[in-house]
């Protein structure tokens, strides 16, 4: 089991999602450089946060035509495991793959520090770990984190049990205290939380061992 | 006049003077070093490099009294930071620097470069950045043009910091009157080296290549240099084009780029472009390697066009380097850069004779030899007054006895009002818009102890994949209202803060890097303050074996009023120290662990009895003092080096024996508020209380509760450890007195002798020390 990091110029928390994933879980990974065209031999995509090409014009909105992230896209319909954390989620509601957007927090400011949340696994294979309205704390570190969607989306998203973790003290004025979404698949995973900054005792809390860990199952 | 024997240049030599803040004196050195008339062009050159952000003309003679070499000391003052060695192979670059001026004019822009200009510092040496403090200072929230300076300067600190991935886990956050108009803005980084060698900027190879990577040159940041050593005034509004515009993006891409260079070899020599943009590098590279440079201005990547030689020889663009690299490994190394997509490009080559030649559309636009700028800079000499001066001397003549018997308000509400003063309360507001964590290795964050750690676990290579158990503490400390009244005692109690903060977490102090900030050192007052202050730092970093390894010095922070009336800020030296944690799993917090563990006062004793005051305490300039009584005046507390020494020393090995649950020193508002904050950091965790009774005393119950003073610090002990913990400190006969218990009660009590002087809930304490600045900023504290 391999699993590929994307890294664009601007990504700031591939290396920590590697130690994560290798020093913490135990997983191989591969770094896949934007231009990167060869998913071959992955189990797993993980689009890591940071502010992917300066994050100019809007979060993710340059990623979203990097080479790499045809295959990324093509990955996922194929029922791949795609995780998107933080950045990584605004770059997967820009590719559409998850609905909705991403924008600035309420009251503006860039805010890290950790919320507590509420998980709803339903399909998702990313959280296969977690049991149903389980409380976890996780660290966020965002400055547009705040989801948006139209009302009816929303409910639809709530219908389908998609929305599978919510804030529990909302930190930035998201709709619905969204805080992370699956498809309806259930294979793919944007979050603004950071889970790879909870898998280490040392440095945090351990709350976001098991979503990384859930591909071992 | 020397001059006048040279032909005349074609532009107005005393308004070019007056731009670039240089003297007829000046003027008159430089003719005679380049045995003619500079032109324009030249003239700029001079001008930057004579400033004193980049020569130290007033203040170099004060800094070579300190001390700068000790066994871990590998790199000292004079390289782009100071480097030292932290045993296991590892080695830790870090420095210090001010963007005062520029956060005065633009906040947001101006405090975002500080950040990029030190972290260019850390890995110019083939450092990898891996943490970043701030020191700030702004005049009161009351005031909203100070709301505003603060919003953007933390902004453009966060703008900066978080976007180019190096986590901000430190820092300190202080407010005077004196600051209104004048903020400080200094930003420290550490870096953990990954090259065998040490990246120097001394060039080196006749007809080597010289290589420009990073972002294109343009007109903004223009004499920025000169900008930041002249006072501040309504119309430096107007030098807004002098700030500069970062791009965090750009910088992180040539993190990367330039330590994938370096760890080829093919860099023989690499400076950033910072201060006088490439006036600097070229004439810093030249000087420092006995050899000149040649540099092509049509080579050089350009921003817009038609620029002239002037501009581009004193644009500070932000995201710029310039190497020597070795013939022939052009192209690969430019290739490096253009996979991040950066700019390359040979732009010169190092020649043999000590000059910096500056062509462009194939003239000479200016050539200097290279030791007239950068070497033997002028030095403006001031006359040190012998006594202090006559307003400090009133300070002094205050007395504790002045303060009224009965006083209008309780011991409560005393408590209450230091925890809502902000430069006491929590700083939760500003660091939370820092992303203190990325990197995954910060083991302390913000908030959580008196210094941040971060562990050394590489970031790539060797050991990026292996548990670390080692780590590295930082703290950045300066009690400005001390050096205000005694800028001697002042500067030594930072420096004896800042050893005592690392020594709270468990941290060996090594070293430190120095920020000068002052006014204008051509006052007798101005010069008087910033020789003591050199002084005060010497004494201390010798007495703590803390070397200076470099730093910065930023003068003439003061603003003319309308009235036309000078205001200066308090003198600040900040001092940015590091320290090494040896076992990560035995870091202490202030927080309280346990309900039972004994409360204990090292150091510094409470008097008891009929006992003497002790000179080392003091309500003289303290936070109650000012805030309880509005006044800052008296004469600060005398440090004892000595004691400082060997408390720190005691409490570093009592942590390492696993004899202490948590450790706090005592600074603004003495014991009252550090056994508050001792108990309001207990919050994040099992909120736990506190008991404490101190002795019968003749001394007034506000020296007691709130006097300040230097090596004093409040451990908890477990109780399964309270035997071997008197054991150790009757063996070390360092001063130390049991005075009360943590509790499960969610409050603080103070007794003294059995009578309750204060009681106080842990609700009301952590409401005030919250909320103190988020109210101030016009905001709740938790409603995003």
């Amino acid at each position: 089991m391999t699993i590929g990091i994307v890294v664009f110029p601007g990504s700031n928390c591939d290396r920590d999602v590697r130690w994560a994933l290798e020093g913490c879980v135990g997983l191989p990974t591969r770094f896949l450089w934007h231009e990167e065209r060869d998913l071959s031999g992955l189990d797993a995509v993980v689009i890591p946060g940071g502010f992917s090409y300066g994050d100019y014009l809007r979060c993710g909105a340059i990623a979203r035509f990097a080479p790499v992230l045809e295959l990324v896209r093509l990955f996922a319909e194929a029922g791949g495991a795609v995780l998107g954390i933080c950045n990584g989620f605004q770059v997967l509601t820009e590719m559409g793959l998850l609905p909705g957007a991403l924008t600035r927090n309420a009251r503006l400011h860039f805010l890290c520090e950790p919320t507590p949340l509420s998980v709803k696994p339903g399909n998702c294979r990313w959280l296969t770990g977690y049991s149903e309205a389980e409380a976890i704390v996780l660290p966020i570190a965002h400055g547009e984190g705040r989801y948006q969607c139209e009302r009816a989306q929303l409910a639809e998203l709530e219908a389908n049990g998609q929305v599978v973790l919510r804030y529990a003290s909302n930190p930035n004025g998201s709709v619905g205290d969204v805080a992370g979404l699956t498809n309806a698949g259930g294979n793919v995973l944007g979050l603004m939380p950071h889970p790879e900054r909870a898998c280490d005792p040392l440095t945090g809390g351990l709350d976001g061992l098991r979503l990384l860990a859930s591909l071992c199952n | 006049m020397v001059a006048a024997s040279f032909e005349a240049p074609a532009y107005s030599v005393p308004d070019a003077l007056k731009k670039e803040n240089l003297s007829q004196a000046d003027y008159d050195e430089i003719c005679r070093r380049l045995c003619r008339a500079p032109n324009r062009a030249e003239l700029g050159m001079f001008g930057v490099m004579w400033s004193e952000h980049c020569c130290y003309r007033n203040s170099r003679p004060l800094l070579q009294g300190f001390p700068t070499t000790g066994p871990r000391i590998l790199v000292g003052p004079g390289e782009n930071a100071g480097v030292v060695d932290l045993g296991e192979g590892q080695r830790l670059a870090f420095k210090i620097e001010s963007h005062n001026h520029p956060s005065a004019v633009e906040p947001f822009q101006g405090a975002a470069t500080g950040v990029g200009g030190i972290l260019r510092d850390i890995f110019t040496m083939g450092a990898r950045p891996i943490a970043l403090l701030n020191a700030l200072r702004f005049g009161p929230l009351e005031d909203e043009r100070n709301v505003g300076l603060m919003e953007g300067v933390v902004a453009g600190i966060a703008h900066y910091g978080n976007c180019v991935g190096v986590p901000t886990v430190g820092g300190e956050v202080a407010f005077d009157p004196s600051y209104s108009g004048n903020p400080l803005v200094n930003a420290m980084a550490l870096g953990l080296m990954e090259t065998e060698e040490i990246v120097c900027s001394g060039a080196e190879g006749v007809g080597y290549p010289v290589i420009y990577v990073g972002s294109t040159t343009g007109r903004d940041g223009m004499g920025g240099a000169s900008f930041a050593s002249a006072e501040l005034t309504e119309a430096s509004l107007d030098d807004r084009p002098a700030v500069q515009v970062g791009d965090p993006f750009l910088e992180k891409g040539l993190i990367e780029a330039c330590l994938e260079a370096f760890q080829s070899g093919d860099v023989v020599a690499a400076q950033d472009m910072g201060a006088a943009g490439l006036t600097c590098s070229c004439s810093e590279m030249a000087a420092k390697g006995g050899l000149g440079i040649e540099l092509d201005l049509d080579k050089v990547p350009a921003r817009e066009a038609g620029m002239t030689a002037y501009e581009f020889l004193l644009s500070e663009s932000q995201e710029r380097m310039l190497f020597v690299v070795k013939p022939g490994r052009e192209e690969a190394l430019m290739a490096r850069f253009s996979r991040w997509g950066l700019q390359a490009a040979v732009v010169g080559r190092v020649l043999e004779d000590n000059i910096v030649r500056v062509l462009q559309h194939g003239q000479v636009a200016a050539e200097v030899p290279a030791s007239a700028l950068a070497d033997d800079t002028p030095i403006n000499h001031h006359d040190l007054i012998s006594e202090p001066p006559a307003e400090i001397q009133a300070h002094w003549r205050w007395s504790e006895a002045q303060l009224p018997a009965d006083l209008p308000f309780s011991w409560n509400d005393a408590l209450l009002a230091l925890l809502d003063d902000p430069t006491i309360a929590s700083k939760r507001w500003v660091y939370r818009q820092y992303d203190h964590q990325v990197q995954a290795n910060t083991v302390v964050p913000p908030g959580g102890a008196d210094a941040a750690v971060v562990r050394l676990r590489p970031q790539q290579g060797e050991g990026a994949m292996a548990a670390a158990s080692r780590g590295v503490a930082a703290v950045v400390d300066c009690p400005n209202r001390w050096v205000a009244l005694d800028p001697e005692r002042g500067a030594m109690a930072a420096v004896a803060e800042a050893a005592r903060n690392l020594s709270c977490v468990g941290a060996e102090p090594l070293a430190i890097t120095d920020n000068l900030n002052f006014p204008s050192p051509e006052t007798p007052t101005g010069y008087w303050q910033l020789a003591l202050a050199c002084r005060g730092l010497s004494a201390a970093c010798s007495a703590l074996d803390t070397p200076v390894t470099g730093g910065n010095v930023s003068l003439y922070n003061e603003t003319r009023l309308p009235d036309g009336r000078m205001q200066p800020i308090h003198p600040t030296p900040v001092v940015g120290m590091v320290g090494l944690v040896h076992d990560l799993a035995q870091v202490r917090g202030q927080a309280w662990c346990a309900a039972g563990d004994a409360i204990w006062l090292l150091g510094v004793p409470l008097e008891t009895g009929e006992a003497p005051a002790d000179p080392r305490l003091s309500l003289a300039g303290s936070s109650y003092l000012e805030r309880l009584h509005g006044a800052v005046t008296g004469r600060p507390p005398e440090i004892d080096l000595v004691l400082e020494r060997s408390v720190q020393a005691f409490l570093r090995q009592a942590i390492a024996h696993g004899l202490v649950a948590s450790a706090h020193d005592l600074s603004d508002g003495g014991l009252a508020v550090a056994a508050a904050e001792g108990c309001i950091a207990t919050m994040a965790l099992i909120p736990l209380g506190a008991e404490l009774e101190i002795p019968a005393s003749s001394a007034r119950l506000d020296r007691l509760l709130f006097a300040e003073g230097g090596a004093r610090i409040l451990v908890s002990v477990p109780a399964d450890q309270d035997a071997a913990w008197q054991q150790t400190l009757a063996a070390e006969a360092v001063p130390a007195e049991r005075l009360g218990v943590v509790t499960a009660a969610a409050s603080l009590v103070i007794r003294q002798a059995g009578q309750p002087l204060l009681e106080q809930s842990l609700a009301a304490m952590e409401a005030c020390y919250e909320q103190a600045i988020p109210r101030r900023m016009g905001e709740g504290a938790r409603a995003e």
